[in-house]
């Protein structure tokens, strides 16, 4: 499709969504008249800029339906984020939305080649969050076999995956990461099981991380985004050509824009994306803040698909640490310690302030087949180790080698930082 | 002449090396030498077993990052002087020993030793008329 003429499409179901959240959500009302702004100053997607943002907490202050824009007798589905910093944020579906999301996740899988003849293990959670489910309706919508088996048991995961003949998994990264090593302690020959692909995210994960995923289970990993808010995995997905993922921005407008100014930035530039939804009817979203850090590509793709990409995210400006005043991404010491072949990529992140002073202790594991006697040999590669991370983050790292196997492996988002500090609030 | 010493990587948390003696306990594995190295954050325990295959095994099961690594074994009096031989005599033909561990066997000492070339170490200590012990000698100490 034309640019222009998708524009076209995206202004229209803009100017629907600005006029139904204005007359049905009195929040989004008042926002708008604070503004100086009223449905008819929105004609076409260009005028977007002109709209407030909508930020997590405003779902929270609205907590649980305040936002939703149609009568309840209209939602036929509820989800709900798990609400780690205080309440959860509630999302709500009419018929037309689980239509919509049954789309575009039908689009996900079909671009990370998945059929009808494909049978999809659904090892995502099922429940409140929507992981589960919104895989669950794509797969049923492209008349796969879906395996709704959700997450963890790890035993019966393979089980299913080998009996079932499994061809293509759906989890988090870390999970699959799990699930391949759990395939190697079991024994059973690789050429026993059908998996050829998988759809992975709902946490970020590095290049790297794909790359060891891919040749542990040997498969083809595909990055999926989405965040419950907007509608749940299935706002964005690769193609098999595995550079960037295609947002379904016909039904969500993407922006991207400084986080510190608000203002959005020209094409290309990194910054913190924005979401628009333009047909949902539940809970329409203007503008909303993802925290998720990332760039925008117009160009078109290898693939032929149009759609705008975005790249992996660099990580989430929530999961931020501030450590003596330096930005700190965990992803930047998973890509420093994906590309040590002698660690394994299961880490742990502790700060704490000790003597008013941030400290930062990294927890690694030792990979067997590196591992030598000497303590020489250890202490080089520790301090080698040490010495990337500063480079890479310019922070100064103490490094601690455990053993294989003893920082926990999640079954869910991996918790891979604790933050013992104490900041006083207010 | 060669030896298969088992290393296990340590951290150092309380209980660990009981842990990895308890599991060769239960198997009535012998263990014929034992050392610990040991820094501020983690240790190597090398021990010399009377089934190293099987105490390898054994302990990857539960989760050790265990190598088999390769030593030699002199027996000698024990007495410093003979120490200094055996070491002499690989430092002249520019052998390193990465680290060496001795215990008593009656008036004698059993010195245990990683080189930088175990073969070499093994020809030029024999050449010396030293005691070089086989593995099946230690097991039986």
């Amino acid at each position: 499709m034309e640019r222009s003429d998708l524009s076209q499409i995206q202004g229209e179901r803009l100017r629907e969504t600005v006029e139904r959240v204005y007359f049905n959500v009195p929040w989004y009302r008042h926002k708008m008249q604070e503004a100086g702004l009223g449905p008819e100053h929105i004609q076409t997607i260009n005028d977007i800029a002109k709209l407030p943002f909508t930020t997590k907490n405003d779902l929270r202050d609205n907590y649980p339906f305040g936002l939703f824009a149609v009568p309840m007798s209209e939602i036929v589905r509820l989800h709900a984020s798990s609400g780690t910093t205080g309440k959860s944020t509630v999302v709500g579906y009419t018929r037309n939305d689980i239509s919509t999301w049954s789309e575009v996740m039908a689009r996900t899988l079909t671009s990370a080649g998945a059929n009808r003849n494909d049978f999809i293990q659904i090892a995502y959670g099922y429940g409140l969050f929507t992981g589960g489910l919104g895989l669950h309706y794509g797969g049923e919508k492209i008349g796969a076999s879906v395996i709704p088996v959700s997450g963890g048991n790890t035993s019966r995961q393979l089980q299913l995956m080998h009996d079932f003949g499994t061809t293509v998994l759906a989890c988090t990264p870390s999970y699959a990461l799990y699930l391949a090593e759990a395939i190697q302690e079991s024994g059973i020959d690789r050429k026993e099981f059908k998996l050829k692909a998988g759809v992975f995210g709902a946490e970020p994960w590095t290049e790297n991380m794909r790359r060891e995923i891919e040749q542990k289970l040997g498969i083809k990993a595909i990055d999926i985004y989405g965040l419950s808010e907007v509608i749940g995995p299935g706002v964005a997905s690769e193609c098999p050509e595995q550079c960037g993922l295609h947002i379904n921005e016909d039904h969500f407008f993407p922006e991207i824009i400084d986080p510190e100014t608000l203002k959005v930035l020209p094409e290309g530039s990194i910054g913190e994306l924005v979401f628009t939804t333009i047909t949902k009817e539940g809970l329409p979203l203007i503008r909303y803040r993802t925290r998720d850090l990332t760039r925008l590509n117009y160009g078109k793709c290898k693939c032929g698909r149009t759609m705008v990409r975005m790249e992996k995210c660099l990580g989430r400006s929530d999961d931020m640490l501030i450590i003596r005043g330096v930005n700190l991404f965990p992803s930047q010491i998973e890509t420093v310690l994906l590309e040590m072949s002698e660690i394994k990529p299961h880490y742990k992140i502790i700060v704490d302030r000790i003597n008013n002073l941030d400290t930062l202790e990294l927890q690694v594991e030792v990979d067997e087949v590196f591992f030598q006697d000497k303590i020489s040999q250890l202490q080089e590669l520790r301090s080698r180790l040490q010495d990337n991370l500063e480079s890479a983050t310019g922070l100064g790292i103490k490094v601690t080698l455990v053993e294989p196997k003893t920082i926990e492996r999640s079954e869910g988002k991996a918790m891979r930082v604790i933050d013992k500090r104490k900041f006083l609030k207010g | 002449m060669i030896i298969h010493q088992l290393s296990v990587f340590l951290e150092n948390k309380s209980g660990r090396l009981t842990e990895v003696l308890e599991a060769l306990g239960k198997e009535n594995i012998r263990i014929t030498a034992l050392s610990v190295a040991d820094t501020n954050e983690f240790g190597i325990l090398r021990i010399i077993v009377s089934d190293p295959d099987k105490a390898r095994t054994l302990l990857r099961e539960q989760h050790f990052t265990v190598n088999m690594t390769e030593v030699i074994s002199v027996m000698a009096p024990d007495e410093a002087k003979y120490y200094a031989k055996v070491l002499r005599i690989l430092s002249d033909i520019d052998i390193s020993v990465e680290y060496t561990y001795a215990f008593p066997s009656g008036m004698n000492s059993v010195i245990v030793l990683r080189c930088s070339n175990n073969e070499k170490a093994i020809e030029a200590l024999k050449s010396h008329e030293m005691e070089l012990l086989k593995a099946s000698d230690l097991y039986k100490i």
